[in-house]
């Protein structure tokens, strides 16, 4: 998911400006055409038409999708209401839906994923705009687009066959050892579980912040930097000043990636251990919402049980739409803001 | 005034103390953020390479079991699911952000710039899942032209932009210069300004396919996978990222073997899209 920024770069089109308008509505000459549409040309007309068309369907289809995900989910939403979002018991046996341990799960596991990759994001995206020099810069950015262009399944298989055993048997045995006493490091080490969950996330989400980071740095105007190398600012002041000018777009970068591991399915259904319950210990196995639908979809066998694993769907769509525009906002203002000053 | 230049002096020693220690800390994050890749590129080409062979490429799966066998299946369905999702993703994708650049400057060419962004952070999962209630329901069978649609909608919200933005790149001069003689404006925008900014639109177009070479969540419940040979739109088909998934959830070493073949496989898929458009580009229109 690589977020292109928004050139805000008002070019004056030519076909929008008065003159050209003007000659479109020349008097006299007019053609039958002309005068029902108000075009000069057919093909003007229609190739606009079409591209417009275009640009509505893609409207349509997330106010389609929604719609899709609600009238299926309606059997569910009726008999659940909002216990759906509060009950805690997840039995397709019994027929009983509550999503309360599956939010809980993503949410934590996101949560920690963000502890870990934000303080390394912002300074990987620092030290590519700010530090770097450019021959180091470019190769190194390169690297970090080739981790974000990595399928999630081959995270998650890494995860299988390298994190799970290397936590297992070296990192969970270790921190029991020594920190067993706090509640998040009890039970047994299986590997599998809510630990290997959020470091893969990290990683995975690493590349989104830092690369939106380091774009957003880059639009603060270098007259700052000037102005407080001028008074004396060691490097790191200028940093200082730079991070406290681009905080809301920084924000917006890490409500990005936050969407980004809430959303993520392959890798985590494949370390996080499956299982709806609510821990504190990071050994436990845990379940996220996405996970749930990748497991159990398929084999959703009546329709109650469909209709609330769809209604899951519905609930992580909304929340990573509100995220997402929340963070758009952000990143968008930020653009504007030296663009417009 | 002695005291003073005392202190100044501390302060300064403290700054630029504290200013060493952040910057080591950057080249840390740097650092450190590195280390997955190279783990990651490490396991996937050491462990995938031992079942890299002809077979892999022209055989089918084998039976649990019997050793050997390969992928052919899934390395087909993977280029023919990527195939529907681009023949319905890139002519989407390249009119809306043609629409966007040339007629979008207004309230509703933001709402669906703003939309397109926020369409690209829907987790693919998601998009599966409308996916099924789209085409799997009323069809109600599992079928490849589901598991494309789902990646197709996935495509959308990158080639659009990055169409878009490739648009806008293009100088204002070059549509002038095609009004100024006499060619109509879209054919000025078909033949000079989408042709100008082919290269980078093409950019986007990679982007968008390979992304979609590599999902796996919106293909478990629309493609679904198949053991055998398909290339039947309307069925069930293979792909190599269900097959990972499966292989490596499998109990079977030999399967897990194969898991880190397809993964190698894929990533290969993956580069060499990128190589191809790269050569495509470079050689045919040079901006």
């Amino acid at each position: 998911m690589e977020i292109k920024l928004v050139s805000n770069s008002k070019i004056e089109n030519v076909t929008n400006t008065k003159a050209y308008k003007g000659l479109e509505n020349r008097p006299g000459n007019k053609s039958l055409f002309e005068k029902i549409f108000g075009k000069s040309n057919i093909g003007d007309f229609i190739f606009e038409k079409l591209t417009l068309l275009f640009a509505v369907l893609v409207l349509l289809l997330v106010i389609l999708m929604a719609y899709e995900m609600y009238t299926n989910s309606r059997l569910s939403i009726a008999k659940f209401g909002w216990n759906f979002l509060i009950s805690s018991t997840w039995d397709p046996v019994t027929e009983v839906y509550g999503a309360l341990p599956v939010i809980y799960g993503t949410v934590v596991s996101s949560l920690l994923a963000l502890l870990i990759a934000v303080p390394l994001g912002l300074g990987v995206a620092i030290f590519l705009s700010e530090i770097a020099p450019g021959w180091l810069e470019k190769p190194l950015s390169f690297l970090t687009e080739l981790l974000a262009g990595i399928p999630s399944i081959v995270y998650g298989l890494w995860g299988i066959f390298v994190l799970v055993p290397w936590l297992r048997d070296h990192i969970e045995p270790y921190l029991s050892d020594h920190f067993g006493n706090l509640p998040f490091f009890q039970g047994a080490p299986y590997g599998f579980g809510m630990l290997a969950a959020a470091l893969i996330l990290s990683i995975m989400v690493l590349p989104i912040i830092s690369s939106i980071s380091r774009d957003i740095l880059r639009s603060v105007p270098f007259s700052l930097r000037e102005a407080a190398y001028g008074i004396g600012s060691t490097k790191w002041e200028v940093i200082k000043l730079v991070l406290s000018n681009a905080r809301s777009g920084l924000l917006g970068a890490i409500m990005l990636g936050l969407g980004r591991a809430i959303g993520e399915t392959m890798a985590v259904t494949m370390v996080i251990g499956n299982r709806p319950i609510i821990s504190k210990s990071l050994f436990a196995p845990s379940y996220t919402m996405a996970s749930v639908l990748a497991n159990e979809f398929t084999e959703a066998t009546s329709d109650m049980y469909l209709s609330a694993l769809i209604e899951l769907a519905l609930v992580l769509f909304i929340i990573t739409i509100i995220i997402n525009i929340f963070a758009q906002l952000l990143v968008w203002s930020m653009n504007r803001k030296w663009k417009k000053g | 005034m002695e005291k003073r230049l005392e202190i100044n002096k501390l302060s300064f020693f403290r700054r630029k103390i504290v200013n060493a220690i952040m910057l080591t800390l950057s080249l840390l994050a740097a650092i450190i953020t590195i280390i997955p890749l190279i783990f990651i590129f490490y396991y996937t080409i050491s462990k995938g390479v031992s079942y890299l062979n002809l077979d892999f490429f022209l055989h089918m799966p084998k039976p649990v079991g019997e050793a050997g066998g390969g992928m052919a299946n899934a390395i087909v369905g993977t280029l023919i699911l990527i195939g529907i999702g681009g023949a319905i993703g890139i002519p989407v994708g390249i009119l809306t952000g043609t629409y966007l650049s040339e007629f979008g400057n207004n309230k509703f060419g933001f709402m669906v710039r703003f939309l397109a962004d926020v369409l690209s952070g829907i987790p693919s999962i998601v998009v599966g899942v409308v996916a099924y209630t789209m085409v799997v329901i009323p069809m109600r069978h599992f079928s490849a032209l589901a598991g494309g649609i789902a990646l197709a909608i996935l495509m959308i919200p990158t080639i659009t932009r990055t169409t878009e933005e490739m648009i806008r790149l293009v100088p204002q001069s070059y549509r002038e210069a095609g009004l100024a003689l006499g060619i109509q404006k879209w054919k000025t925008t078909v033949l000079i300004v989408l042709r100008t900014a082919w290269k980078g639109i093409a950019t986007g177009i990679l982007l968008g396919l390979s992304r979609a070479a590599g999902e796996t969540a919106p293909l478990l419940f629309t493609a679904l996978g198949n053991r055998f040979w398909s290339t039947n739109v309307f069925q069930p088909m293979a792909s190599l990222t269900v097959y990972i998934y499966d292989y490596a959830r499998a109990p079977f070493e030999d399967w897990n073997k194969q898991a880190w073949t397809a993964a190698l496989v894929l990533i290969m898929i993956i580069s060499i899209f990128s190589l191809i458009f790269r050569i495509i580009t470079r050689s045919k229109y040079k901006v």
